[in-house]
């Protein structure tokens, strides 16, 4: 067994225990979006003035902002449970799996998970109008890898904790505020100044900018910043190559003292 | 002698300025059950879990199949079977599919998992449970899945950390009559363990730790041999005797220990021992005669007092 075939090897007992959990996970699939796009494209956005429907502009926000969310969430109770709860990682690694190779085994799980769950919003947003089919589509690949940018990441962060209570601190002070302040409801450039300088450095802003620019190649200037795409897929790209060395050498460093 | 499945000298496992295990040397041959008894905080576990390759040595040697560890240690894992002290079974599978994701995780093929998983649940008695789900089994049930599990790969080498801690004595004799069986059928056995009764029927041979340091080694009889006479008079005494009649008590036996509410003399000779008692016009409340246990030599060698 090589070091490439091992990560599968983790994918595979996700799969099992996927095959009876599955049905949850389709229904908060569904509701979600359905929820958020009633409340914040349909009522809320009758009172929004933008150069596209506003249905539009929060859908390909919600799909980034709920992959980070989606994937902040699997970084971090499923690792806890791993290392602490159910210890399951402990027995993992007696056999010829190593830390390495569950990292990247979640890694692999998270992209088909978000894929799975950002197919289903793409689905619901052609549903409400908000997105055309191909569009919908588009906006797809770039939100997981928003979504896995955020579990390497949260996991490194995870793996690092002792308890669960700098977990919900993560979530509290890290992902709500990204949720609300990254252009998902509204675009950035209605923040003030140094706000918006504070926005390009952030994950998310980067995520859901790439999902517009991707998914709506011709939007309207004000919708978007002219940053480059390739700006975007560094920044992203870069922060889930980080998230996967240092949460291999954390793991490692946690689960073999 | 064949080259020993596991060789330690002088290996040492040291947390930050806390000395875990302080430089022991053993030898585990093929074949054989070799036990690891001592009480909590011994260095037991911190040393199987070097055994298993989970945690890098600090210094010394230790070879498991030949191999480094440090180096080798998905090979040598790939030939051992790891029961944890704390079970750590995926509670949202099923029995059967416990067994499936270790044997995926060891690389054999379905058809192969599938042989070997009726198997194993037949030896686990669990056969009719292979379908539900682990969570409202049975603390002994979990134990012998955990031990069905560390069976899959077929490995040359079973680890069992603190096997029956923690179950009823139903569970534990069921428990032990499976561990006999993979005895019998040629399987090396390591077993961490503060339970002498379990280290005596299981145990070929064991060492004592304390304190990270071995402190005794042979086999059950040859330790009860070497360190506490043959016999154990226990007395029984009220409250407010003690103090006077260990005064008198000078002399009789190999050796005497004081406790709050007896004394508990050695002795080569039980009879002997009690007659001086009757000459010396001592007479406790209650006198208990016994064999000595592996128990006195493990009390004798680590201490009474609790170790937490």
């Amino acid at each position: 067994m090589s070091t490439l075939t091992r990560p599968f090897r983790i994918v595979e007992s996700e799969l099992v225990a996927y095959r009876r959990t599955w049905r949850g996970t389709v229904i908060s699939s569904f509701v979600n979006p359905v929820l958020f796009l009633s409340a914040m494209g349909v009522f809320l956005g009758s009172l929004v003035d933008l150069a596209i429907p506003y249905l539009t502009f929060v859908a390909t926000g919600l799909m980034a902002a709920n992959a980070m969310q989606n994937g902040a969430g699997d970084g971090a109770f499923p690792v806890m449970a791993g290392i602490k709860w159910r210890k399951d990682f402990h027995g993992a690694i007696t056999t010829p799996i190593g830390p390495a190779d569950i990292v990247i085994g979640r890694f692999y799980w998270g992209a088909i998970r978000l894929t799975f769950m950002l197919g289903v919003f793409a689905v619901i947003s052609v549903l409400f109008g908000a997105l055309d089919i191909g569009p919908a589509l588009l906006a797809v690949p770039p939100g997981v890898l928003t979504g896995l940018a955020f579990q390497t990441v949260v996991t490194a962060f995870t793996v690092t904790r002792e308890d669960e209570t700098s977990l919900s601190t993560m979530f509290r002070f890290g992902i709500i505020p990204l949720f609300l302040f990254s252009g998902t409801f509204f675009p950035i450039s209605q923040l003030p100044d140094f706000l918006q300088r504070v926005a390009f450095a952030t994950p998310l802003f980067h995520g859901v900018e790439l999902v517009r620019k991707i998914a709506l190649p011709d939007v309207d200037a004000s919708v978007v910043t002219s940053i480059p795409i390739w700006v975007h897929l560094l920044y992203l790209g870069a922060m889930t190559a980080i998230g996967i060395a240092l949460s291999s050498r954390f793991l490692s460093r946690r689960l073999r003292p | 002698m064949a080259e020993p499945l596991v060789q330690a000298r002088g290996l040492t496992k040291k947390f930050g300025d806390f000395l875990a295990v302080d430089a022991v040397d053993f030898d585990i041959a093929k074949g054989e059950a070799f036990g690891f008894l001592g009480p909590n905080g011994a260095g037991k576990t911190s040393t199987m879990k070097m055994i298993t390759t989970v945690s890098p040595i600090t210094e010394g040697k230790l070879t498991v199949f030949g191999l480094d560890p440090a180096i080798e240690g998905r090979q040598i894992r790939q030939r051992l079977g790891v029961v944890p002290q704390e079970d750590n079974l995926d509670l949202e599978l099923t029995v059967a599919e416990n067994l499936y994701v270790y044997g995926r995780y060891h690389d054999m093929s379905r058809a192969d998992i599938r042989a070997r998983t009726e198997e194993l649940l037949e030896f686990a008695q669990l056969t009719d449970r292979a379908k539900s789900q682990v969570e409202p089994l049975s603390g002994g049930m979990k134990r012998r899945l955990t031990i069905a599990r560390a069976l899959i790969n077929a490995p040359d080498l079973v680890i069992l950390d603190e096997p029956t801690t923690g179950l009823d004595p139903q569970a534990r004799h069921l428990l032990w009559d499976r561990l006999y069986r993979l005895k019998r059928e040629g399987a090396t056995l390591v077993i961490t363990t503060h339970y002498m009764d379990e280290a005596e029927q299981l145990c070929d041979r064991l060492v004592v730790m304390d304190k990270g340091k071995i402190v005794a080694e042979g086999s059950p009889r040859q330790l009860i041999a070497q360190h506490a006479p043959r016999e154990v008079v226990e007395l029984r005494l009220a409250d407010g005797q003690i103090d006077e009649i260990a005064l008198r008590l000078e002399g009789v036996g190999t050796s005497s220990e004081v406790l709050a509410d007896r004394v508990i003399l050695y002795t080569e000779d039980a009879e002997a021992t009690q007659h001086e008692l009757t000459v010396r016009d001592i007479h406790p409340n209650q006198v208990l005669v016994r064999r000595s246990t592996l128990e006195d030599v493990f009390l004798k060698l680590t201490g009474r007092s609790l170790i937490d």
